[in-house]
């Protein structure tokens, strides 16, 4: 299944060529965005494909066949049976240039600024810009300023393409942002005392800084940029969906950066949910799987285990507790592990699964961007737990709601969930009390067993956002040696249960989902491509 | 007639009554017959009122040159949007003032100049965007204004024609850039005054991204005497493709500098022989900058036989522009007078593009370099490569601006920077 795309309505292809390929392309495609399809990447600075086009960095000009001079790329759109050259000679000339006249001013402290590998300065200096440059006067200062927020502006470093003005007027609708004074003494500012810490999408003027002119003060000095891994993920700090790349070093999460989806999230990420990724990073890790140790009532030691032995116990207790399984799962969890949870309560003879959601009053618009907010609920994957039948208990901070929990002779399966509001010695009378987390709970240290679990950056799955889409999120970092995703946990107790012998691995656990909902039926877990698939599509196809 | 001084070889159409106080009033304008070109282009269809701008060969007289008339008719003819007229009053470019002295002398000439424009692209707005230096100017405009709303020649039924026409005068606040045109409306609108990618052109897409023509003051003070007599009238002067008078604006070293009003194609050097009283001190001439300082610089050779004319500068090598002709005599430093001009644009460039935010910027200081006795022979070629790569490479003229003269003077004059960088002085 390929990703869900609008075809060109009403719009007319039109055929061109461009450095000798031939491409066919909607009418008003720009010939910057003709030239990709040609294969081209033709270096820019000021245009951004979700902005306005102010065609001033006059970087990405390039020759067409009968105009006059050349021609700036980015805001002049294709006709038919157009000749663009992006590399001719003159647009190669111009393109030098321009860079060299970049130099004039940008300072070359590449070994301190943040920006340095990912940096289209130096990306196209280096590929194109001339060997030595010719100004020797000295460089205009203009220093650092706090712009507010998580932002930084080190001024003698910036380029003048105004894409951060472009997105507090057009995407924030913020004006914060402007430029002042003009010539070479332009600059990017601040209105007077206003700042960004009243912008709520701020983080985004760094990520389209095309230089080190607009930093993070969260992620300065931390580390460089070819240190970093780059992992495809989700954001996890609301049910929006947003498309990020989890930037790690050192099995530490760095920061988290956007990721391209025009369906969901466009170019963008919201500060609430670029700021949430500590939690990753927390020790206090549960390390190995332990159980209470029944021999010897009361006295609360857990002794540890090896995984097969203790989950052919839990099996075997599981199997004889007749009484319904009470099910408190987290909305971080994975559609892979609720699918591992019902499968188990399947086995069992059924059960509830109950979830608690922190959420907030307001939602956070970005108001350029059509439907792309930070949503109410705090978590990612409400809607897949809402699909699969879990039903929301407790009150807006996640807290409560569990007060029928626990009657004696029940059994109860806390799914990653720390209970953090909730007393020590929670649900002590229930029959059997299970733990699985990724960190040590208090309210759950006397749990029959305690399972530790990989956090969602450590395993692979899915997630669904609030718009019905489902999308897959990957490994990222290693967790604790003995921790393992929830659904492997809960895949090997239904086997041992039921006696069945379905795989370990995340495309069967994600297999499991069609059987149980409606919603995923027809769907694998390869089908999901990196920009994710509407489940309405899914439903609607078949 | 010229102002101050004025010449028998003038021609005065639209500087008639400069110097005459009592030709700023309503009633002495209308006693001079003013408001008759009007009155008749109200009882003429717009379309025809084009075609008579179209037949007297009137061309753009902000620097361009571009055929007035051509350029009314790319307004579209049954849109439902409005339309407007703008009027370009921010006289910046350095060694103009002719617009100064129309705005002083003439304010009524310009109301009605504008008024039949609006009338003719179907525009009920216009907008005069004044310089916000010509204090005098501005005040003696606001008044016309006033008393040509009280007399009903603007306003809800102009003339009684049932004809609606407001007018509105905007004071700039000191930027050149804001005389360019698309500078121009973004600054009306209330935006920084940064020239707009073109297209969409100003008749499709100007002001507020309404269809709008923009004119300059003396264009359109040339209109009302044009629809009063006819096209043939204003054809009697100057050449087939330049017809009609044009103010000259001389400044620099000659005996009588100011604005004289001189048929279009008139020789170059009897304008400073001649009508400006020759060059200073009976020194002799070195260069000339004949329409503005954007424009390439001329030489004493390229001035003998130089026509001023759109197509007879170019001939010359250089552009009419707004015809500021600057005369430099022999005691002259080009070097110097160059970089006072390339400053001068630094100064002004908006700082959007960046050949002319970092050109602009480093031609000056190579500039400086040379003139401090630092500079190289290598210099020089690299200011015409900058030069060069700030030429059609911009989204405005302004950078190419600063490239003529560098090249031209570079061309022409290029043992005056050969002496500083062997370390001799020119000319003191």
């Amino acid at each position: 299944m390929a990703k869900k795309r609008q075809p060109p309505v009403e719009k007319a292809s039109v055929q061109l060529l461009v450095n000798d390929v031939e491409i066919t392309v909607p009418e008003g495609t720009t010939l910057l965005e003709a030239a990709k399809e040609a294969g081209t990447e033709v270096p820019h600075y000021c245009y951004h494909p979700e902005l306005s086009s102010p065609a001033q960095c006059r970087l990405c000009l390039v020759e067409v066949e009968g105009a006059p001079k050349l021609v700036p790329s980015c805001t002049t759109t294709v006709a038919e049976g157009q000749v663009v050259k992006t590399d001719s000679e003159s647009a190669t000339k111009m393109r030098q240039g321009v860079l060299e006249f970049y130099l004039v001013n940008h300072p070359l402290d590449c070994p301190i600024c943040d920006q340095s590998g990912e940096c289209d300065l130096q990306d196209f200096v280096f590929s194109e810009g001339r060997k030595h440059g010719r100004s020797k006067a000295a460089k205009r200062v203009i220093g650092r300023d706090d712009f507010g927020g998580d932002i930084l502006f080190y001024g003698d470093r910036c380029v003048m393409c105004t894409r951060c003005v472009r997105f507090m007027e057009e995407m924030e609708q913020k004006p914060i942002l402007t430029v002042v004074e003009r010539g070479n003494r332009a600059v990017i500012d601040t209105f007077f005392e206003q700042g960004l810490e009243e912008a709520e999408w701020a983080g985004n003027v760094v990520d389209i800084c095309p230089v080190g002119a607009l930093v993070s003060k969260d992620f300065l000095y931390k580390a460089r940029a070819w240190d970093l891994e780059h992992t495809p993920s989700i954001c996890p700090n609301c049910s929006m969906g947003c498309n990020i790349e989890i930037h790690t070093r050192d099995n530490l999460v760095q920061r988290f950066k956007p990721r391209k989806n025009i369906e969901v999230n466009g170019s963008w990420i919201c500060d609430y949910g670029r700021g949430g990724y500590e939690w990753l990073n927390q020790g206090g890790r549960i390390e190995k799987p332990t159980m209470k140790d029944t021999h010897e009532p009361g006295n609360g030691t857990q002794e540890p285990f090896g995984w097969e032995d203790l989950l052919r116990g839990l099996g075997a207790r599981l199997k004889e507790s007749a009484e319904s399984v009470d099910v408190i799962a987290s909305p971080v969890s994975s559609n892979e592990d609720l699918g591992a949870v019902l499968g188990l309560l399947k086995a069992l003879g059924g059960g509830k699964i109950l979830y608690r959601c922190p959420t907030s009053a307001e939602e956070v618009k970005l108001p350029g961007k059509e439907g792309l907010r930070r949503t109410n609920q705090l978590a990612p994957n409400v809607d897949g737990l809402k699909i699969l039948g879990a039903v929301n208990v407790g009150d807006g901070s996640g807290a409560g709601g569990l007060e029928d929990i626990g009657a004696s002779n029940s059994t109860v399966l806390v799914l990653g969930d720390r209970l953090e509001d909730q007393k020590d010695g929670f649900a002590e009378n229930a029959g059997l009390l299970v733990y699985l987390g990724s960190h040590a709970s208090q309210a759950l240290s006397q749990a029959d067993y305690i399972l530790p679990i990989t956090t969602y950056v450590e395993q692979e799955g899915t997630f669904v956002s609030s718009g019905g889409r489902v999308q897959r999120f990957s490994k990222g970092l290693e967790g604790p040696h003995a921790a393992r995703p929830a659904w492997s946990i809960l895949n090997e107790l239904t086997n041992i249960i039921s006696g069945s012998s379905d795989g370990d691995n995340v495309e069967e656990a994600f297999q499991k989902l069609s059987r149980i909902s409606d919603a995923f039926t027809g769907l694998s877990y390869e089908d999901i491509g990196p920009e994710g698939v509407q489940l309405d599509a899914v439903a609607k196809k078949d | 007639m010229g102002y101050p001084y004025s010449h028998a070889s003038e021609v005065s159409i639209i500087s008639k009554h400069f110097g005459d106080p009592d030709a700023r009033t309503l009633e002495g304008w209308k006693k001079r017959g003013g408001y008759e070109g009007l009155q008749k282009a109200l009882q003429m269809g717009p379309e025809e009122v084009i075609e008579l701008v179209k037949d007297s060969g009137l061309r753009g007289r902000g620097g361009a040159g571009f055929p007035t008339g051509l350029k009314w008719s790319f307004m579209p003819k049954d849109s439902k949007k409005p339309h407007y007229l703008l009027c370009n009053a921010d006289e910046s470019e350095p060694g103009t003032f002719k617009d100064r002295e129309l705005l002083r002398w003439a304010p009524h000439q310009l109301i009605e100049g504008c008024a039949i424009g609006a009338y003719a692209i179907g525009a009920e707005q216009i907008y005069i965007y004044c310089r916000g230096e010509f204090f005098e100017a501005n005040q003696v405009l606001a008044k016309a204004v006033e008393d040509a709303y009280e007399a009903g020649i603007l306003g809800q039924d102009v003339f009684g024609s049932g004809k609606r026409i407001e007018l509105t005068v905007h004071a700039g606040a000191g930027a050149y850039i804001c005389g360019e045109e698309t500078g121009l409306m973004n600054s009306l609108e209330g935006r920084r005054g940064e020239p707009r990618i073109k297209p969409p052109f100003p008749a499709a897409a100007g002001l507020f991204g309404l269809p709008t023509t923009i004119n300059n003051v003396e264009t359109l003070s040339a209109i009302p005497h044009i629809v009063a007599k006819g096209s043939d009238w204003y054809r009697k002067w100057g050449t087939e493709d330049s017809p009609g008078t044009k103010l000259f604006c001389v400044s620099g070293h000659v005996r009588r500098p100011g604005n004289y009003e001189l048929p279009l194609g008139f020789p170059l050097k009897e304008l400073i022989n001649e009508v400006c009283g020759g060059v200073v001190d009976g020194n002799a001439l070195k260069a000339v900058i004949p329409g503005g300082s954007s424009v390439p610089i001329l030489s004493a050779d390229q001035v003998e036989d130089c026509l001023l004319s759109y197509e007879g500068v170019q001939e010359a090598g250089s552009m009419l522009g707004c015809a500021s002709v600057i005369v430099m005599d022999e005691t002259t430093d080009v070097v110097h007078q160059v970089m006072r001009m390339s400053s001068f644009y630094a100064h002004e460039s908006c700082g959007q593009c960046t050949p002319c935010r970092e050109g602009t910027a480093w031609v000056t200081n190579i500039l400086k370099k040379l003139l401090a006795g630092k500079g190289t022979e290598e210099d020089l070629t690299t200011l015409m490569e900058l030069t060069d790569q700030m030429t059609g490479t911009t989204i405005c003229v302004l950078s190419d601006s600063v490239a003529a003269p560098v090249q031209s003077s570079i061309k022409y004059f290029r043992e005056d920077y050969q002496k500083l960088i062997k370390g001799g002085e020119v000319n003191g």
